[in-house]
Order: C-alpha cells, then sequence, then structure tokens
C-alpha cells in the first residue's frame, strides 16, 4: 500500500512500515528550543540527569523570543541557555541571529528530516518535507537526550491547491482561507499534506508561511513534497548537498482530501479572538488599525519585505498608524537592506525591530494599548496575545498589512496595487 | 478516585488564556507564574481554586503555543485534572508529560461549581451534584504508560528509554 508523506518519513526514522494509528519510535534529526521554553527544557533534562546530548551538532538553542532582552528575569533565561550551551556543546543562535524557524529553514531542515521543536510553529519546516513538530519541554529534552521520541503516526489530509494567484492574493490568503474553512481544530491530531500545481509553482518563502500556519487548524504536520523548489532553495543556502526528492507514493490513502480553487481566493483576514473567525480583508473596511506589524517566523521573509515595500515605495503610512518591521533573520534583513526595502519602509515611517519575534508573543517591542487594532502578518490573533487582553489583533498578508498601513484601516491590497 | 469542584471553561481556551506570553519572565519563577493561571479567561480562577479541583473546558481545550508551563501552573494550582470536550495535541502530550490527566467527555452536562468524582482507572465521571455519570474515552495506552510514571521525565529515569 501507498505511503502519505507522513507515513514515508516516520517509517524510515523508525525503522518500521508505519502506517496511521500507529505508535512509532523515530530518531530526531534536529531538537531545538528557544529562549521562553529553552530554560524548563534545560531544567527538566537536568531532572532526568542525563549526562550528555545524543547529538549536540543538531541541538540548538535559540534566543529569539525576547530579543534584546526587555527584563533582567528573561537576561538571566538567556544566561541559562549560553550556559547550558557551552556546557554540552551544542549550538546557540543568539540575539539578532533570527526566528528559529526561518533559520531552520535556512540552515538545518533536511527534506525527510525528523524535527522536534520547544515551539508550536516548528511545523514551519514542513515546506522542506521535513516531519517538523512542535512539542513542550520534557518531550524535547528526552529528544535531545535520546535522539528519539515516540509519535502516534498521523492520519492525513491532503490539500490540493490549483490554478494559481489572483494578483494581490498568495499564500497567506490561502492558508487563513483552509484555517477558517476546516476550523481551529479541522486537523487535529492529523497531518495535512499540500498537492497541486499551485503549490508546485510556490517559492519556498510562500510554502514556509502555509506549513508555518498548519498548527492553527490543530495539524502535527503541514507537509509539502521536496521536489524542484526545495532543490533549488537548499542550493541558493549553500546546501543543496541535503536534498533529496520526497513524495507521498500514488496509492497513498489519504483520511480526506480538500481542493481549493486558488484563483477564485481573496485577500482574506483573520478577525479577533481566532485564527479560523476569517473574511475577506474588503468586508473589513473602515476597520481603523493603530498599529500594523510586518514580519515574523509566518512572514518575515524577504519575498513578504519585497511585496510591502511595493507597496509603500514613495509613499507614507497613515499619521494614525503605526508599523513595525521585523525581518525573521539578518540573512533576510541583510538582503532587503541590499534590495532597497528596508529604506523604502523607513521612508515610508516604518520602525524596524531586530530580527526576530518581535511583538508577535506580547512581551515588548509593541504591546498594544488598550482597545488598539492592529493588523499583524504574524499567525495568532489569540486575546492577550500581543500583550494587552484588551486589545485586537487582525491577520493577514503582507499586502494586507501594507496596504492598511497606508490607509489606516483595513484595507484590500487590490484597492492600492 | 479523585474528588473535587468543576470549574467551567468554553471553547478554545489557549495557551494564551491560561497562561499570558506577557508574563514570559515569570517563567522561571514558577511560584509568581502560577498566580497567573487562567488570568485571561477567569481572573478570578487564582484566588478560588482548591487543592483537588478539576478544571472543565469545551473544545480544543490548550490551542496554541507548546508552552509547557501552561499545564504546569495549573498542575501547580492544585488541579488534579482536566476535563474537556477535545484537547489541543501539544498540549495534551505536555500535561501527560506533567503527569497531569486529560479526560475527553461532554462536559456540556457539566455545570460550574458542580462536585465530581473521578475514577481515572475506569475513566467514570460522577457529577455528584446531579447525579449524571459520564464515561469519558479512554486517555490512549502509549499515554497512560507515561502518566502511570507520574509523567515522562520519570518514565525515563526508570525505563531508560520509550517502550510504549
Amino acid at each position: 500500500m501507498g505511503k502519505t508523506l507522513a507515513e514515508k518519513i516516520l517509517s524510515q526514522s523508525s525503522c518500521v512500515e508505519a502506517k496511521a494509528g500507529d505508535i512509532v519510535i523515530a530518531g530526531v534529526n534536529l531538537s531545538f528550543v528557544q529562549d521562553t521554553t529553552g530554560p524548563l527544557t534545560v531544567r527538566q533534562f537536568q531532572a532526568g540527569k542525563f549526562a550528555r546530548l545524543a547529538d549536540a551538532r543538531r541541538t540548538v538553542l535559540f534566543v529569539d523570543h525576547a530579543v534584546p532582552s526587555p527584563s533582567s528575569a528573561l537576561s538571566n533565561d538567556h544566561m541559562l541557555l549560553r550556559g547550558f550551551a557551552a556546557e554540552m556543546g551544542c549550538l546557540i543562535s543568539d540575539i539578532g541571529c533570527g526566528v528559529c524557524h526561518q533559520v531552520v529553514a535556512e540552515s538545518f531542515a533536511r527534506p525527510g528530516d525528523v524535527i522536534v521543536g520547544a515551539d508550536s510553529h516548528t511545523v514551519t519546516a514542513g515546506a522542506l518535507g521535513a516531519f517538523a513538530t512542535g512539542m513542550g519541554s520534557s518531550d524535547v529534552a528526552v529528544a535531545m537526550a535520546l535522539g528519539k521520541t515516540w509519535f502516534r503516526v498521523p492520519e492525513t489530509i491532503r490539500v490540493v491547491a490549483r490554478g494559481g494567484f489572483a494578483k494581490g492574493v498568495g499564500a497567506k490568503d490561502l492558508i487563513l482561507h483552509l484555517i477558517g474553512r476546516i476550523g481551529a481544530d479541522g486537523a487535529s491530531y492529523k497531518a495535512l499534506e499540500f498537492g497541486g500545481d499551485t503549490v508546485a509553482r510556490m517559492s519556498m518563502a510562500q510554502r514556509l508561511t502555509i506549513a508555518n500556519m498548519a498548527v492553527e487548524a490543530g495539524a502535527k504536520v503541514g507537509l509539502f513534497p521536496s521536489d524542484e523548489v526545495t532543490r533549488d532553495y537548499l542550493r541558493a543556502q549553500g546546501r543543496g548537498g541535503d536534498y533529496r526528492p520526497l513524495v507521498a507514493d500514488a496509492g497513498a490513502v489519504y483520511e480526506e482530501t480538500i481542493e481549493i480553487d486558488t484563483p477564485s481566493l481573496e485577500p482574506t483576514v483573520s478577525r479577533p479572538h481566532t485564527v479560523d473567525n476569517t473574511a475577506p480583508a474588503r468586508e473589513l473596511k473602515g476597520v481603523k488599525v493603530q498599529q500594523v506589524l510586518i514580519g515574523t517566523c509566518t512572514n518575515g521573509r524577504l519575498e513578504d519585505l519585497t511585496v510591502a515595500a511595493a507597496i509603500l515605495k514613495g509613499k507614507k503610512r497613515s499619521p494614525d498608524t503605526r508599523l513595525l518591521v521585523a525581518p525573521a533573520s539578518p540573512q533576510v534583513l541583510l538582503e532587503a537592506i541590499r534590495a532597497g526595502h528596508i529604506a523604502a519602509l523607513v521612508e515610508a515611517g516604518a520602525v524596524l525591530l531586530p530580527p526576530g519575534c518581535g511583538p508577535c508573543l506580547g512581551l515588548h517591542q509593541g504591546v498594544l494599548g488598550n482597545g488598539e487594532v492592529c493588523l499583524s502578518t504574524a499567525n495568532r490573533n489569540f486575546q492577550g496575545r500581543m500583550g494587552n487582553p484588551e486589545s485586537f489583533i487582525y491577520l493577514g498578508s503582507p499586502a494586507t498589512a501594507a496596504a492598511t498601513a497606508l490607509t489606516g484601516e483595513i484595507t484590500d491590497p487590490r484597492e492600492v496595487l | 478516585m479523585l474528588k473535587g469542584r468543576a470549574f467551567k471553561f468554553g471553547d478554545g481556551i489557549s495557551t494564551d488564556h491560561i497562561i499570558p506570553g506577557r508574563y514570559a519572565h515569570l517563567r522561571s519563577n514558577l511560584p509568581e507564574l502560577a498566580k497567573h493561571v487562567m488570568e485571561d479567561a477567569d481572573p478570578a480562577f487564582a484566588g478560588r481554586v482548591h487543592q483537588g479541583d478539576f478544571i472543565v473546558g469545551g473544545s480544543n481545550f490548550g490551542l496554541g503555543s507548546s508552552r509547557e508551563h501552561a499545564p504546569l501552573v495549573i498542575k501547580m494550582a492544585g488541579v488534579s485534572a482536566i476535563l474537556a470536550k477535545s484537547v489541543a495535541r501539544i498540549f495534551f502530550r505536555n500535561a501527560i508529560n506533567l503527569g497531569l490527566p486529560v479526560l475527553i467527555c461532554d462536559t456540556d452536562k457539566i455545570k460550574d461549581g458542580d462536585e465530581l468524582e473521578i475514577d481515572l482507572a475506569s475513566g467514570i465521571i460522577k457529577d455528584l451534584t446531579t447525579g449524571v455519570q459520564l464515561n469519558s474515552g479512554r486517555i490512549p495506552e502509549a499515554m497512560l504508560r507515561i502518566l502511570d510514571e507520574g509523567g515522562l521525565i520519570p518514565y525515563i529515569q526508570k525505563h531508560g528509554d520509550f517502550h510504549l
């Protein structure tokens, strides 16, 4: 019987013929934590009295969530991680080195890998054909120590996207549409596997945006085939040797297939306070926005900044709307500087934040005031997510965000293109 | 046998409701962090919950972040089990890894403040206030083995490896 991508990867990593529903013990190719989950991981590792890491070169501690540190308590947590890295000889990706998921895509993830991270958006690396999933600190501590973890092999929902995108519409609109359609628990415990000609033609940046949000439908992983796009991306990252093709078998069994006619998609926005509360951007015209955030692990890549800069170049943001831009990594930042996008955005009135998670999780760098509204390119709009339960978060694409920054109210980007 | 009072919550309680990201600076100071448990869902919860009580959620309880601090502060508050119609994947695994039972049942039948009695072995939940009896789905075998040892770290310490 044919295998889905999830079954294929977990069969290889567990050395058994794995099918949906099985419990497998899978080898882990990369384990990582970040600065808000890492300290507890270190403590659980110590509680387990583990002497060493299974593979120090494939264990990474990222300091990306609160960077540079906004408080002494978080500085002390950063010190704890640096100390653990020095003691164990593992890698540390310190402040300014980028959001974990972007750096994992740029430098670590390989097709067919099993990746566990103490961060729910670890699913992002599914864009490269890696079985990548978020776990808690205890699970990651054990994966770091033993080099393996257990999984229930997930059933797979296949998402087939056909026909390409209309102007002003892209990957973010597709994934928001899908989550709105199936709900925040529509893929709970399952794998999402993306295919169709829209996907085949999709850039790695777009795939990363979609895989990143698989968890917002409850999915364990959001998997893409490893194909020419993957090969070209890895080559461009100087990792051509990491490429191997990986596709689902023709006879794979899917629990369900969801067809998406992508030319009919519109710029889509999630309304407060759940990601599945979606609406076309055009229906939200008139909603005043005090802050726009462009960045994060969802949409902080060069392609995203290119889209935003194209809309904002030579113009000014609305005087009533603060515009924050947080590139996902120093590589993105440098490329955006060289391309002139950063100058265009700053001239339009943007505040440039360092590579990192920025204000997405409500720690610093743009906490909202009472009653304020933010249009963010991030992946979550839960109540209180950006530091204030009395504020309101809408999620949209970089194009929608840039158009909104221009007008000061939620705007369908097709109006300004 | 567990016995305690039900604290009822609605659908879609996220990890940001359970322990908001704005308190990340307290994550290495757990007693302080625990004072904010469930704050954005019910600010009075931390002051009212007693040892042995239950959190009773709706669907997709614990969605969102992988922060293990979410089930950790719930456990520290004295909650002895979580009941929900469904529970998000990472939260479920995190709770079991900390030795905190999660039972899936039709929580519409339970009201806020009801006295409950739960037999973890059989999964039978008795609502002593209304007399209603509920059967929870069984916790998956692999997770039960971890739960029986009090969580993942004690499990691995005892067994040295996964034997699920």
